[in-house]
Order: structure tokens, then C-alpha cells, then sequence
């Protein structure tokens, strides 16, 4: 048979009864429109959650102190191992493609100026931290080299600790006093916002020997080490294992890329995405059996045709396929339909409700009207095998 | 042409045996004109349908052409149905959704044959039958008679060398039941077989052979000089 006459076949019967193969796909296509549109949503959040992660850039190694075994148990609380020290710090520094090292100590703790008070997040850094995070000084300087063991005390204030306490005032000069300590400002931090949670303008930066003495801590919290781009994050891993294994005896540290971590981050994210879909596609199910069940009602009321159509020398495959063809046909307009819907939607979510990020992948919408088509065939499998297996003989009695 | 030898048909419902075909043998030449007559129930359909490759016999052989079919693949009966035998019904059978000219198409359509080759033969038939001026009205515009005459077009086009009609008149008028029946037989003068199932014996008579079924068997079977 001709593909225009198979589709003329077909396609009559679809427009003869109208609104019954309406109503059909659209089930269907609500069915494609929530996955669509809830996977959708779910990519959007994958893409934000991740952007949201790399604005500090990628190429970067964590070290900390503490060695987390597979099952997660840091055995650093035994306290056998040897913190990480300034001078471990140092010894990255000479590593291949290392661009910088950022030795990491974070508290909290009372800021005073200008005689205003507000509590922010201390972080003890070297001044190496805007490279190594992407940050932006807006005035004045960031921490400069110093010596690491014993820095002056002056301190760079985050954009939101400046405007609480010095407002339209100029900073730079100033005294402020952190955790009781004096410092002067020398620089202040452009905004960055708010970042997974954290909020690095609403922070004070002191050097690092400075804040490990404040919070009275042993050894630091974290080293951040930032390579080439050019390099690969294993090379660059073997270097800082080697150096520090070397100077502390053993491995008592843990190292964790930014690649690990979206890798991580990228697989739970994948699983949401895929569940939301899944949800969607519950709707899916229920369109489907809408297609068997106007099916099977097809095929019993064209009986006589289906006599008909075996009297006239057609193969059972042939009447087999006619049916299937219809299936696919009301699968393929509901995907087609639900397409639209869920694109539609997700367009319409993103004027209505801006923050909430949406993004509809291509590969989505291919997987959506191909997933139509899928249904509508296995929808019409039994109803088009009881068409194809009818005997003529009863079939051509029936009217 | 058609050779019917020890046909026997029977249908089993629940644990009660129904001989619809008891020992047929029957012997048709190209050309010939039957009519088949006898009570409701006689097997008269059974016969046809067996004829039209439609049905299987229990058992016995049916010799079509010189060769049996009666092993023959359900593929290869199809094939066979398409080509060689044309059906008219007593309740047409004509796709309600589908214009007379396509009704008409429907077996060049499941032979695959091009459309621009189609048209020609269409039309051809279209004129035969007198029903040009219908060609694209729908079943449902038409009247009996017209209807009956687009299924004889339809079961004609392939140029069957058979042509079953069960009670083609017996849902018609007298006067439009004249009329496909001087179509049939203007059919049957150019030269195809033609076996007619009917309960009119007017009819019945106009045929050149006459066959009478009682209880599944044939019990007349008489050529008229
Ligand atoms: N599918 C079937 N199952 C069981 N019995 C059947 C079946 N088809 C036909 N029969 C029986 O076979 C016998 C012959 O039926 P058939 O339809 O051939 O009769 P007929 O001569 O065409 O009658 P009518 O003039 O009423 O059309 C009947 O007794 C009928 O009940
Ligand atoms: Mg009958």
C-alpha cells in the first residue's frame, strides 16, 4: 500500500470522528506537557545549581584536614593526624601549574567602625583569594603579600559590611576593630550576592596567621588551591598529594576537585530532573490507556469494514498496520499537541515567574514526541492484533 | 474454472456438530452463469464464502484455475481474493467515510498500484456502471440501487474472473434490483463467471444453471438449453 493511501486510511477515520480522537490525544498531550514542562523545571534548576557553582570558577582543588574514608568518616577526629599548617600551604605553591594557594580559616565574630556595630562572617585568607575565587576588589587594594607568618593587620571589608557600617562614607584608612583586634581597611570587595547560601559581602577579610590566632585554632579549615586551566585536575592532585604526604608522613588529608564535586551535584541533579519526569509520566499512562480503549471501540465498530477490507484481498498485516497507523497517529498529534503545551509553559512560567530557571533541552523535546509515538504504538498493539486476527467470514456478518 | 470436489463444512458450536457443506462437488466452466436458490440456512452463504477463499473446508479440495487452494497461505489467499474474485453483498459494504470514486479504489489501493495509474480505471468503471456523475458523493448520498452498483464497481475493477453476489438485490427496490441485476449480467455477457445467491426465484430463474441446496447438500443442478 501507498503511504498517501495508508495515511488517507487512517487519517479519514481520525477526522471522521473528530472530537472522540480529540479528546483521545489530548490525553496524551497532557500527558507529554507535564514531562515536558516538570523536566523542564528540573533541567532549569540542574543548569542554575551548577552555574551558581562554577561562578567561582573550576579550576580548583580543596584540601582539608582529615582523611574521609568511603564511608565518610573524617579519622582526623582521633586526632592523630597533623593539621594543615601555614608552611603546608607555602609547599603547594611550588607544585606544577599551582597558579595559587589560598590557605582557608572561617569564623564569626563581632565588627566594629565607624561606630557602628555588625556581626560577619571572618574569613582569614592570603592574598591570593580574588584570583582563586573570581572576586573583584572595588576600591582601594586587596590583602597584599605580607609576611605570611606575621601580617600587618589590615583587612578588606565585603560590600554589605561596608554599606552597614560606613554607608555613602569612605572606608579606606579607616580603623575598625574585629574580634577586638584593631585593623585597617585597605580595600573593599564588589558584590557578588549571594552564592549557594553563602553570602561572601557580608564578610570581613583578615590575613590568614591573624585569624588562626583570633579563633585560637590549631591548623586551618581549608587550603584552595587554583591550577592553569591548561592542566588536568588528576596531575595536579598527584603534585598535592606527593608535597604533603612528603612533609606530614602520611595521607591525613583529603583533597576534592570542583570537577568531583559537579560531577556529584550533576548526578543528584540528573536523578531529580528524572524524577519529576517520571512523575509526568504517570499522566503519560493514563493517556495510553485512553488509546487502547478508543481502539478496541474503533475496532469493534468497523467489524464490518475490517471484512470488508479481507474480502477485498487485503493481509492481515495490512489490517494489522491500518490500526497501528491510527494508534501512532493519535499518539504522535497528542505528543505533538502536549509539545507545544509543555514548551508553551515553560516559556509562560518564565514571564510569570522569573526566578524560577526553566530550560527545555532539544534532545527533551525529540525524546517527548518519540516517546508519543512509542505509546500510541504499544497503546494499539492489542486492539490492531484483534483487527488483524478477526475471522472475515464473522467479521463481514457483523452489521 | 472452479472445481469443487467432497466439500464438507462443519461448525462446531459448544458440543453440537453443524454440517453446512455435506459432500459439495461442483463444477464450474469460465463464463457460466449459476444461480444458487434453497431455504435460510441451506449453506448457500457457507458455499459462497468457501468459493471466495473467504472460508476453509473441513474437508474435501477446491481446485481453482486448475490449482488447489485449499492449502494455500492466508497470505497467498489473499492475494488470490484480490485478483481473481469479486464479492457483492447484500448490505454493500461501502466505507461510510470514503467518497464512491474511493470506494471504488480501495482493492487498487491493497495491491499497491500507483494513483496516476488508478484514475483511468476508476473512470473506466465509473462509466460502465453509470454512477460517474457520483463519484464523489459519500455512501450515505447515495440510494440503494447507486450503492449496489459502486460495490459491483468495486468487486469489477481488478478484472476478476469471478464475481459472488449473496442476495446483491435482496435490500433493494424491485426496480432498482432490476437494474444491478442488468448490470451483473451485462458483466457476465462480457465474459465473467458469475454465481448469484438469492431467494427471488424470478431471478433465480433468469440464470442459464440453477443449483438448489437442501440441509448443506446440493439437491438440484440443472443447465437450461
Ligand atoms: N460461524 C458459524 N458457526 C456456526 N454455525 C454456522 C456458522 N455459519 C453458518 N452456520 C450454520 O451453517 C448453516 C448454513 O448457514 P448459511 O449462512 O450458509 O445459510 P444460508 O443458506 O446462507 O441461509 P440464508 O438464506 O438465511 O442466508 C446454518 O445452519 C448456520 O446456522
Ligand atoms: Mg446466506
Amino acid at each position: 500500500m501507498h503511504t498517501r493511501d495508508f495515511i488517507r486510511l487512517t487519517g479519514s477515520s481520525i477526522i471522521m470522528h473528530r472530537l472522540r480522537s480529540f479528546l483521545t490525544s489530548l490525553g496524551i498531550a497532557i500527558g507529554i506537557a507535564a514531562v515536558v514542562l516538570l523536566t523542564s523545571i528540573g533541567e532549569g534548576i540542574h543548569q542554575f545549581v551548577l552555574a551558581e557553582f562554577s561562578q567561582f570558577g573550576t579550576n580548583i582543588v580543596a584540601i582539608n584536614p582529615g582523611r574521609v574514608t568511603t564511608h565518610g568518616v573524617a579519622v582526623g577526629v582521633f586526632g592523630t593526624d597533623r593539621p594543615l599548617a601555614m608552611a603546608d600551604a607555602d609547599a603547594l605553591v611550588r607544585i606544577p601549574h599551582v597558579r595559587a594557594v589560598v590557605p582557608v580559616v572561617q569564623g564569626n565574630s563581632e565588627v566594629d567602625g565607624n561606630n557602628r556595630q555588625r556581626r560577619a562572617t571572618v574569613y582569614g585568607v592570603g592574598p591570593e583569594m580574588p584570583t582563586t575565587f573570581s572576586l573583584t576588589v572595588a576600591a582601594g587594594t586587596f590583602l597584599p603579600l605580607d609576611n605570611p607568618d606575621a601580617p600587618r593587620a589590615l583587612a578588606v571589608l565585603g560590600s554589605k559590611v561596608r554599606d552597614e557600617l560606613f554607608g555613602n562614607a569612605n572606608p579606606l584608612g579607616n580603623r575598625i576593630r574585629v574580634g577586638g583586634d584593631r585593623y585597617r581597611v585597605v580595600g573593599t570587595m564588589e558584590s557578588k550576592g549571594q552564592v549557594l547560601g553563602v553570602d561572601l559581602d557580608d564578610s570581613v577579610f583578615i590575613p590568614t596567621a591573624r585569624a588562626l590566632d583570633m579563633f585560637n585554632r590549631e591548623g586551618l579549615m581549608e587550603i584552595d588551591v587554583l591550577y592553569r586551566e591548561s592542566a588536568s585536575a588528576s596531575e595536579v592532585v598527584a603534585g598535592i598529594k606527593r608535597v604533603l604526604t612528603a612533609r606530614h608522613g602520611k595521607e591525613d588529608f583529603t583533597i576534592t576537585t570542583q570537577e568531583q564535586m559537579l560531577d556529584v551535584l550533576g548526578n543528584v541533579l540528573d536523578i531529580l530532573t528524572f524524577a519529576v519526569g517520571a512523575l509526568g509520566s504517570i499522566s503519560l499512562l493514563v493517556g495510553s490507556v485512553g488509546i487502547v480503549t478508543i481502539m478496541t471501540i474503533s475496532v469493534t465498530e468497523r467489524t464490518g469494514e475490517i471484512g470488508l477490507l479481507r474480502a477485498l484481498g487485503s493481509t492481515r498485516q495490512q489490517i494489522l498496520k491500518l490500526f497501528l497507523g491510527e494508534a501512532v497517529i493519535l499518539g504522535a498529534l497528542g505528543g505533538i499537541a502536549g509539545l507545544l503545551l509543555g514548551v508553551g509553559g515553560a516559556q509562560m512560567l518564565t514571564l510569570a515567574v522569573p526566578a524560577l530557571p526553566v530550560h527545555t533541552p532539544v534532545s527533551y523535546v525529540v525524546f517527548a514526541v518519540i516517546l508519543a509515538v512509542v505509546i500510541g504504538l504499544i497503546a494499539g498493539v492489542m486492539p490492531a492484533r484483534r483487527a488483524a486476527t478477526m475471522d472475515p467470514v464473522e467479521a463481514l456478518r457483523a452489521e | 474454472m472452479i472445481r469443487l470436489e467432497e466439500i464438507d463444512r462443519v461448525f462446531e458450536v459448544g458440543d453440537q456438530r453443524v454440517h453446512a457443506l455435506n459432500d459439495i462437488n461442483l463444477h464450474v466452466e469460465p463464463g457460466e452463469y449459476l444461480s444458487i436458490m434453497g431455504p435460510s440456512g441451506s449453506g448457500k452463504s457457507t458455499l459462497l464464502n468457501v468459493l471466495g477463499l473467504l472460508d476453509r473446508p473441513t474437508s474435501g479440495h477446491y481446485f481453482l484455475s486448475g490449482s488447489d487452494v485449499t492449502s494455500l497461505s492466508e497470505d497467498a489467499l489473499a492475494r488470490t481474493r484480490r485478483s481473481d474474485i469479486g464479492f457483492v453483498f447484500q448490505f454493500f459494504h461501502l466505507v461510510p467515510r470514503l467518497t464512491a470514486a474511493e470506494n471504488i479504489e480501495l482493492p487498487l489501493m491493497l495491491d499497491g498500484i500507483a494513483p496516476a495509474e488508478r484514475k483511468p480505471r476508476v473512470d473506466e468503471v465509473l462509466d460502465a456502471l453509470d454512477i460517474r456523475d457520483r463519484a464523489h458523493h459519500r455512501p450515505d448520498q447515495l440510494s440503494g440501487g447507486q450503492r449496489q452498483r459502486v460495490a459491483i464497481a468495486r468487486a469489477t475493477i481488478m478484472k476478476p474472473a469471478i464475481l459472488l453476489a449473496d442476495e446483491p438485490t435482496g435490500n433493494l427496490d424491485q426496480a432498482s434490483g432490476k437494474e444491478v441485476i442488468d448490470t451483473l449480467e451485462r458483466l457476465n455477457a462480457s465474459g465473467i463467471t458469475l454465481l448469484i445467491v438469492t431467494h427471488d426465484q424470478q431471478l433465480g430463474d433468469r440464470a442459464r444453471r440453477y443449483v438448489k441446496m437442501v440441509d448443506g447438500c446440493i439437491v438440484t443442478d440443472q443447465t437450461r438449453g
